[in-house]
């Protein structure tokens, strides 16, 4: 039975990735299900107000270029002038369903950009940043998550914005 | 696998002082792992922050993203955006479907 939008209410509303791949890859043979980041201690920091007197920087999971296998660390890219493109080649997302041609649409720099102009931000970060797609949270944990870390230190980053495909 | 490792690059930010909010759409994942903060949109994996083109609810988004680093109280914090991809649901099926003669979609 589904309600008005389509939606079978028997069923949890949003997609589980997590069961998704591991449903798919059994079907393929893998019996070995990927064990996911579980934490039940979670960090957290308020924000000192007010946002708009804040350094506010944007970190994104798509890469430099358009070479998915030469993405293998964290990378920084200056946030004036704006990139105008990033790829998105090799990633986990729907193919089916939509496209990536429009930048905003998963790294909103020029939506920030905006809110800067309006008052709303500080200002943006010297830098913005991307971080590889792993499957290793080790790599993540101890070699990019430090990386971006020393970074957003250095250019005086009060909060950010993180983006995933 | 992009929502987790976000997940962990923003748990890493916020225990070294810098407010963090993510902007998703792989709700399961980033709760998983466990944020604190989070603004959920319904969308297939791709555009997290609105339609592409469509400024309009772009700047809706990151306005919601925007509201949450500053109201936030606590971790775990979500906030769900009010739109809808379609109103044909399709889209959360044919994700890796697995078709009677085996896994058919690909995804990367």
């Amino acid at each position: 039975m589904s309600n008005s939008r389509g939606v079978d209410p028997t069923h949890r509303t949003f997609v589980s990735y997590i069961d998704k791949s591991r449903e798919y890859y059994l079907a393929r043979g893998y019996g070995n299900p990927y064990r996911w980041a579980c934490f039940h201690e979670v960090p957290f920091v308020p924000l000192k107000p007010p946002l708009s007197q804040r350094v506010v920087t944007l970190i994104t999971t798509a890469h430099e270029g358009v070479d998915a296998p030469s993405f293998r660390s964290a990378y920084s890219i200056p946030s004036e002038p704006a990139p105008t493109r990033l790829a998105t080649d090799g990633l986990f997302w729907d193919r089916l369903a939509t496209h990536t041609e429009d930048l905003d649409s998963f790294f909103p720099v020029h939506r920030l950009e905006e809110f800067v102009r309006d008052g709303r931000i500080g200002q943006l970060a010297r830098r913005l940043h991307g971080v590889p797609t792993e499957y290793s949270q080790r790599k993540t944990i101890e070699r990019d998550a430090p990386q971006v870390l020393r970074s957003c230190q250095e250019d005086g980053v009060e909060a950010a914005l993180l983006v995933p495909l | 696998m992009c929502h987790q490792t976000v997940s962990l690059v923003a748990r890493h930010l916020e225990a070294h002082g810098i407010a963090t909010v993510i902007l998703g759409s792989a709700r399961d994942v980033v709760e998983h792992c466990g944020v604190a903060r989070f603004v959920f949109t319904d969308f297939p994996l791709g555009n997290p922050c609105g339609k592409p083109y469509d400024v309009a609810m772009q700047r809706a988004i990151v306005g919601f993203a925007l509201d949450l680093l500053e109201s936030a109280r606590a971790p775990r914090t979500t906030v769900q955006t009010p739109f809808v991809w379609t109103e044909d649901q399709a889209w959360r099926d044919n994700y890796m479907r697995i078709e009677p003669g085996g896994p058919s979609v690909s995804t990367s």
